[in-house]
C-alpha cells in the first residue's frame, strides 16, 4: 500500500503528489503576492523567508520522489499509444519545470555566496556564484519557469478530470487512494 | 650637437604644447582607480553604501585654464552593486532603476567654476532613469603628476545628493532615504 505497483500508485507516491501540488500553487501565490509588498510591509522579509525555506524543503523532496519513482514499479499507462506518449512527455516536462524552478530560485538567492536559511533550522550553503549576472538571469529563468509550471499544472488536472468524467477511466482515482 | 639641438626644439615644443592647450584624461576604469560609490541611509538608522562596477569616461583638464575643465561619464545602471545579489536584483527592476529600459546613466559637465584653493564646482547634466537634470558636483582636486610606469595621472574627488524622486525613481524606503549621496573618485591617465 506504501509502494507503487502495476495497477497503482501506493500512499507514498499519492502523497508526495498532492503535498506538491499544495505547495507548488502557494508557493507560485507568494512568490506573486511578495513582490508587490511595499518595503514597510512585515510580510516584505517574512515573504521570501518562507518562500525560499518551503521550496528548499520541496526541492529535497523531489530528488526524494524521484528516486521513489525509480525505486518503485509503474502503474500501467491508460489510453492509445498517442496519449501514453503524450503524458509520459507532460509528466517528464512537468518534473523538468519543478525542479528548473526551485534551481533557479535557489541560485538568485546564493548568487553573492550567502546560503539560503530553512526555517532558520538550517542552511543550504551557496555552489554556483559566476554565472555572468547570476541573479537576473536566474531570476527570469524562475518566473517563467514557475508560470509555465503551474499553466502545465492547470492543464494536468484538466486532462485528469477528463480521464475521470469523460472517459470513465480511474485514472484520477488511483492518485487519490490505492486502487485493489 | 645637432642632436641634442634637436631633442631640446622638440622638448621644447612638446612642453610648449601641453602648456598652452586642455589636457586630455581618461578615467582609469581598465586599472580600477576609479569608483562610482553611493550611499543612502537605511530607515535612519545606518547607512547603505553601494557602488556601479562598470562606467567609462574622459576629461579634459588645463591647469593654466580650469575654468575650461570639462567632463563625461557613462555608467552601466546593471553594474550596481551592494554587496547582496537580491537586493542588486531588486534596484535594476522596474521599482528602482529599470536597467532593461534604462541601460545607461550619464554625465556631461557644461561648466567648472574653480575656487582657486584646489576645489571647485562642476556643473552639468546628469541622466538618469530616463529623467535628465542640472546638477552641481562639489570638487576638490587630490593630485597629479608622473605614476612610477611612465605615464602622467590627475585625480579628483566629487560629491553631490541628489534625491530619488527627481529622476522618476519613487518606490518607498521611508521618509529617511529619499536621497543618495554619490561620491566619485575619479583617476585619468593623460592621454
Amino acid at each position: 500500500m506504501i509502494r507503487d505497483n502495476q495497477r497503482s500508485y501506493g500512499w507514498a507516491t499519492i502523497g508526495i503528489h498532492w503535498l506538491t501540488a499544495l505547495v507548488v500553487v502557494a508557493l507560485f501565490a507568494l512568490g506573486y503576492w511578495m513582490l508587490t509588498l511595499s518595503y514597510y510591509d512585515p510580510w516584505y522579509r517574512l515573504g521570501p523567508w518562507w518562500h525560499k525555506s518551503v521550496g528548499i524543503l520541496l526541492l529535497a523532496l523531489t530528488v526524494a520522489r524521484v528516486v521513489w519513482r525509480a525505486a518503485n514499479k509503474k502503474p500501467e499507462l491508460i489510453g492509445s499509444r498517442f496519449e501514453q506518449i503524450g503524458a509520459h512527455l507532460g509528466h517528464l516536462l512537468l518534473y523538468v519545470l519543478l525542479l528548473l524552478t526551485m534551481v533557479s530560485g535557489y541560485l538568485i538567492s546564493t548568487a553573492d555566496g550567502r546560503g539560503i536559511s530553512v526555517f532558520d533550522w538550517f542552511e543550504v550553503p551557496a555552489l554556483i556564484t559566476s554565472i555572468p549576472a547570476q541573479e537576473d538571469l536566474a531570476g527570469e529563468v524562475h518566473w517563467y519557469s514557475a508560470l509555465a509550471l503551474v499553466i502545465l499544472a492547470g492543464g494536468h488536472s484538466l486532462m485528469a478530470l477528463k480521464h475521470h468524467f469523460l472517459d470513465k477511466q480511474n485514472t484520477l482515482k488511483r492518485m487519490l487512494k490505492p486502487q485493489k | 650637437m645637432k642632436k641634442l639641438l634637436l631633442a631640446s626644439l622638440v622638448s621644447a615644443s612638446l612642453f610648449g604644447a601641453t602648456a598652452a592647450q586642455a589636457e586630455d584624461y581618461v578615467i582609469d576604469t581598465d586599472g580600477a582607480h576609479a569608483f562610482v560609490q553611493f550611499k543612502i541611509s537605511h530607515l535612519g538608522y545606518s547607512w547603505l553604501l553601494g557602488r556601479f562596477n562598470d562606467f567609462e569616461g574622459n576629461f579634459s583638464y588645463d591647469e593654466s585654464n580650469p575654468e575650461n575643465a570639462s567632463v563625461s561619464v557613462t555608467i552601466d545602471t546593471a553594474s550596481i552593486d551592494s554587496n547582496h545579489a537580491e537586493r542588486d536584483k531588486h534596484l535594476r527592476s522596474d521599482d528602482f532603476l529599470d536597467v532593461e529600459e534604462f541601460p545607461e546613466a550619464s554625465f556631461e559637465s557644461t561648466s567648472y567654476k574653480p575656487n582657486g584653493d584646489g576645489t571647485g564646482t562642476l556643473m552639468g547634466k546628469f541622466t538618469l532613469h530616463g529623467v535628465t537634470k542640472d546638477i552641481s558636483i562639489d570638487v576638490k582636486e587630490i593630485g597629479s603628476g608622473q605614476d612610477p610606469w611612465g605615464g602622467f595621472r590627475r585625480g579628483f574627488e566629487g560629491g553631490v545628493t541628489l534625491t530619488l524622486a527627481d529622476y522618476g525613481i519613487d518606490y518607498d524606503l521611508g521618509p529617511a532615504s529619499r536621497d543618495v549621496e554619490i561620491f566619485l573618485s575619479i583617476e585619468g591617465i593623460r592621454q
